[in-house]
């Protein structure tokens, strides 16, 4: 169903994908579409490889030495590997399990990563209180833009980030474990937010919650002991996945 | 007797033995304190900041040169020893990281932290007070920006690796260069700690003697000329303490006092600073009072 309402384009593609943590090979010849303006989900058991393969669509591993991809991550059709890291992660954001806000004010937070591309002036207030407003925070926080994003509730931070994160209008926007630091009812906005954003963002989600990626994902990516065993749409792969160790995982006789 | 009493009384019996030896430590810290507290107070005069030393054996006269040399000495010092040591610091935590050659020198600055303050002095003198023949006020701000260098290395090494990874990667993966982390994440969110340590540290050179008394040795006049030999409190004190005449030692009592006082000063400082929950009742007086809005 969800086919029938647009051509599916594909805006990243991972191929034949090897990833080591030193000699430790943690990522064994992956290959998986990423679908434009789709939720893409990834689950697993913990040690998988899910957070690693999420990490390799920015480039995350490159902050630390004695890691190696091996193989191609395509974005539009062009090598990552191939672009300037700067570029590759303002194309590709990123938001992480914990809320990471920085240590000043929230709207010097949102205005981080604008701030980094140049933009001053008006055009900075108007695309924070955009994100803001994207985020779903702005009501939560006109009043009191500069207070430390510190004084914010875990969720409210969370959100903050992910307002930081679409302020720089990322084409693709990775979610490491969005919602496992919260609550049900903060998980549940953040939840909302991403089936909102994914009208214009392709988002990938790695989730440790299958509750989770039944309900927002339209893609499934199954992933075990480094290798992807399953990638289909959501939907099939809660219901009728090709393979048993998919089907074991989703109906929890291990994990 | 059972096994839970006799337990129980050896349990009290070694708590009651550590409570001794903590008392022990405290008693003579209080004593020398008390001590220092009570003779400083009695000799306390205000001509002791403004007036110049009498010639010896002329009773009163002030410490006015060692109250001005001291304060040059130790803000140049400052000056000289915090961006050095605060950049050593970066570089440690977020860029010598993998490398075996900076992780030695990590190692030896560890060590130069306990380098007896004197050995310091004697390096200076070699440096920059035998090539030009006499003492100087300048080379003691070296010595003692040397001695706080590695202080100020080591805490701003160890204040930037307390910030968690996950806050450098979030704003990495905003597409920021390694130095924009540094300068507008990492740095911002170890400040306080790192200015506490540069606090720490003046607070550690402003009691030192053995390195000043090689380098910028002492002075009977008022000079602001960094070539000149500098009078400084604490060699002043020295001096008079060794003196003969009684309103020497009375001087010296109120100059330690003073001294002491200013070091306890910043000492405090820096623990509110670390600690700044302390003060959150007293801005929220402050605000209901101006009316005015946190942030």
């Amino acid at each position: 169903m969800i086919e029938t309402q647009t051509t599916l384009k594909t805006h990243m593609e991972v191929k034949n994908l090897n990833f080591y943590y030193g000699s430790h090979q943690a990522l064994k010849n992956i290959n998986m579409p990423i679908y434009d303006r789709k939720v893409t989900a990834l689950i697993g058991p913990s040690g998988c490889g899910k957070t690693t393969l999420l990490r390799c669509l920015n480039r995350m591993h490159d902050l630390y030495p004695n890691n190696r991809y091996e193989g191609e991550i395509l974005l539009d059709g062009e090598s990552i590997f191939n672009m300037d890291v700067i570029d590759l992660r303002s194309r590709v954001g990123m938001v992480f399990q914990k809320p990471t806000p920085f240590p000043m004010s929230i709207f010097d937070n949102v205005a981080f990563g604008l701030k980094l591309k140049g933009i001053k002036g008006t055009e900075l207030k108007d695309r924070v209180e955009k994100a803001l407003k994207d985020a779903a925070l702005w009501d939560e926080v006109k009043d009191r833009l500069k207070d430390s994003a510190f004084s914010l509730s875990g969720g409210q931070q969370q959100r903050l980030c992910i307002a930081r994160a679409i302020a720089v209008e990322p084409e693709v926007l990775l979610f490491d474990e969005p919602t496992s630091a919260l609550d049900p009812i903060s998980t549940a906005k953040i939840e909302e937010l991403i089936v909102e954003l994914k009208k214009r963002i392709t988002i990938v989600i790695v989730t440790h919650n299958m509750q989770q990626a039944a309900r927002i994902s339209d893609y499934t990516g199954f992933m075990y002991l480094g290798e992807l065993i399953e990638f289909n749409p959501t939907e099939k792969i809660f219901t009728k996945p090709d393979k048993k160790l998919t089907e074991d995982y989703v109906t929890g006789r291990f994990g | 007797m059972s096994r839970k009493t006799r337990r129980k009384l050896f349990s009290n019996f070694m708590l009651f033995l550590s409570f001794l030896t903590a008392v022990y430590g405290i008693f003579w810290l209080f004593w020398i304190l008390g001590c220092l507290f009570v003779n400083g107070f009695k000799y306390l005069r205000p001509e002791l900041i403004y007036l110049d030393p009498t010639p010896p054996g002329e009773e009163g006269g002030g410490l006015r040169p060692a109250f001005v040399g001291h304060f040059i000495i130790t803000s140049l010092a400052t000056i000289i020893g915090v961006p050095i040591g605060i950049m050593a610091g970066v570089y440690f935590a977020e860029y010598g990281r993998n490398s075996k050659f900076f992780m030695t020198i990590r190692q030896i600055t560890d060590i130069m932290v306990s380098t007896p303050s004197i050995l310091m002095g004697a390096v200076v003198y070699a440096m920059l007070v035998k090539p030009v023949g006499h003492f100087n006020g300048f080379s003691g701000a070296v010595a003692l920006a040397l001695l706080m260098l590695p202080v100020i290395a080591i805490t701003t090494d160890e204040m930037l690796k307390l910030v968690p990874k996950e806050m450098r990667e979030a704003a990495y993966a905003l597409g920021a260069y390694k130095w924009q982390v540094i300068k507008d994440v990492v740095m911002r969110a170890a400040k306080v700690g790192i200015l506490t340590g540069v606090i720490l540290s003046v607070a550690r050179i402003a009691g030192e003697t053995a390195p000043l008394l090689f380098t910028s040795f002492n002075n009977n006049v008022l000079t602001f000329d960094l070539r000149d030999p500098m009078a400084s409190l604490t060699v002043t004190v020295f001096n008079y303490v060794m003196g003969p005449y009684n309103y020497w030692h009375q001087q010296a009592w109120a100059a330690a006092f003073i001294l002491t006082m200013g070091v306890l000063l910043l000492s405090i400082l820096a623990k509110v600073l670390l600690h700044r929950n302390l003060l959150e009742p007293l801005f929220y007086i402050v605000r209901s009072i101006t009316g005015k809005k946190g942030g």
